[in-house]
């Protein structure tokens, strides 16, 4: 296990993508993904990159229910919410200030709010797989 | 020792509870076996050892095992320095932006205050579970989202340092004029505001902001004699007894302002919002009688202050300073433009309806009035402004 704190940033935006062309705050999508590129590269050369991606529309999703003698499965995402998850980051950062750091110069390029949130790390409680 | 023990082991519960059992063994020893050449290191090493054996106990994963025995080191501590650089670090962490300010007025209160939790609970009205709960919940995001433990980067000292003022100002204000419940002064607050502002004048004693801050309160705490009458009822400053006024309180207060007036003539650095509102405060500390208070000078200051803070209660408040200079009417009609964002401010109707009465506008002044006291909650406060009201001839 990773002795530095990691963190995931979440960027949210509406749950069906009507308009294609622009990020979650309107800002220029060409702009966007130049931006985005330019700060994942950031991430990568200071050594806070652990991992990023952008997920497909919610519409796109399936949620499985295997706890019982039959499996479940619904069309769309677990919670239904006006916004949902739409790209996230994975960082390494010394402490939350260095990730909050991160996570405004991160806000800027994708023209839209981040979620800060850290990882479990040893010694906090529960365990992954409790319900 | 909370803060050095919380450096040192970076949890502040382990901190905390070590401490508190290090006292506990002092009363029981100490006693029986006599007080310690030096009752400060031991009871800094016992704590230590406790803070230990409890993360002996907690966990049986080496890893934690051996960063304890890292950070144990057997050297006395340090008599000053570091301790106050400990303490320091610790106003940071309980005061950081990423803590809502319920959560950060909680910790402060409860890592650097001397209150306990049943006190913090009854001083905010809330159930001693509610905030033992809000307590820890905000202990708990410290330690799993790694907020650090240290004074911020120069870059954010400026903003961070803002908001630990805006912490400790907050805790004074509650205690001045409570916002609600059957006290209208929870003297415990405003105490620990001023016992705060002390500490971090004594850690940072260059900054203008925190001499300023710690003016203000004083220059205002000294008037909490004469505020409320033998009835319950509030005072305003100009029926107040000024020989009623703490002198020391205000002694004290004039001399951080001069020595900020001096350091800004010198060094050129315009004073901040605190620095002026302890200013505008001596102006009417300065003032041998109401009547002899400088308005003017008020005016200037909350001027200055409006550049800085163009805030609707800024507004407010200088309104009521130009109404003693130019007249109930220039006031009002300075007043009455902030209506529409202050319409659900007590002080903003009751501000209007002691002018409204002024310009011999009976029948307004009493609906402010009426307005103000439904309002406040504030029970001094409500019993002042419904004895006003109760005055009106038309």
């Amino acid at each position: 296990m990773s002795l530095v704190p990691r963190y995931l940033l979440s960027v949210y935006g509406p749950a069906e993508r009507t308009e294609l062309g622009t990020s979650t705050s309107g800002k220029a999508m060409p702009q966007a993904t130049a931006d985005v590129g330019a700060f994942t590269e950031r991430l990568r050369r200071d050594g806070h990159f652990v991992f990023a991606d952008g997920l497909e529309p919610v519409t796109t999703a399936t949620t499985v229910d295997g706890q019982g003698e039959r499996t479940f499965l619904t069309d769309g995402p677990y919670l239904v919410t006006e916004e949902q998850l739409d790209s996230f980051w994975v960082v390494e950062a010394a402490d939350l200030d260095v990730a909050l750091v991160l996570a405004a110069e991160g806000s800027r390029a994708c023209g839209g709010a981040i979620e800060v949130r850290p990882f479990r790390t040893e010694g906090s409680e529960g365990t992954l797989l409790q319900p | 020792m909370v803060a050095s023990l919380a450096r040192r082991f970076g949890d502040l519960d382990v901190a905390e509870e070590a401490a508190a059992e290090a006292f506990a063994a002092a009363a029981e020893r100490w006693p029986r076996e006599g007080v310690p050449p030096n009752p400060g290191g031991w009871l800094a090493t016992t704590a230590t050892r406790k803070a230990i054996d409890r993360l002996r106990r907690e966990t049986q994963r080496d890893a934690k095992h051996q960063e304890a025995l890292i950070v144990y080191d057997d050297t006395p501590p340090e008599p000053t320095g570091p301790v106050e650089d400990d303490r320091l670090r610790l106003i940071f962490t309980c005061c950081h932006p990423a803590l809502a300010m319920e959560a950060r007025v909680a910790l402060t209160l409860r890592l650097l205050g001397g209150l306990t939790v049943a006190e913090i609970a009854r001083a905010f009205l809330v159930q001693e579970t509610t905030m033992a709960r809000r307590i820890t919940r905000a202990k708990t995001k410290i330690k799993a989202a790694h907020i650090p433990y240290r004074v911020p980067w120069a870059a954010d000292i400026r903003e961070r340092l803002a908001g630990v003022l805006a912490v400790v100002y907050l805790i004074f204000n509650e205690g001045y004029l409570a916002s609600e419940g059957d006290d209208p002064m929870r003297v415990d607050l405003s105490d620990e505001a001023i016992r705060l502002g002390r500490l971090l004048r004594t850690l940072l004693p260059d900054d203008g902001e925190v001499a300023g801050l710690l003016a203000l309160m004083l220059l205002t705490d000294a008037r909490r004699p004469a505020r409320v009458s033998r009835t319950g009822e509030l005072v305003t400053l100009d029926e107040q007894d000024r020989g009623a006024w703490n002198r020391a309180l205000i002694a004290e207060g004039n001399a951080l302002i001069r020595e900020r007036v001096e350091a800004t003539a010198t060094a050129g650095e315009p004073p901040g919002r605190y620095q002026l509102q302890a200013a505008i405060n001596a102006v009417h500390t300065d003032a041998p009688s109401a009547r002899d208070t400088d308005w003017s000078t008020v005016v200037a200051l909350y001027g200055r202050l409006m550049l800085l803070d163009p805030s609707p209660i800024v507004r407010l408040n200088r309104a009521v300073a130009v109404a003693e200079v130019d007249g109930p009417a220039v006031g009002l009609a300075e007043i009455d433009r902030l209506a529409d964002v202050l319409d659900g401010y007590h002080a903003f109707h009751a501000a209007r309806a002691d002018l409204l009465r002024r310009a011999r506008r009976g029948g307004e002044s009493r609906a402010a009035y009426d307005r103000a006291i439904g309002l406040t909650g504030n029970s001094a406060e409500r019993a002042y402004l419904t004895r006003r009201r109760d005055q009106l001839t038309s």
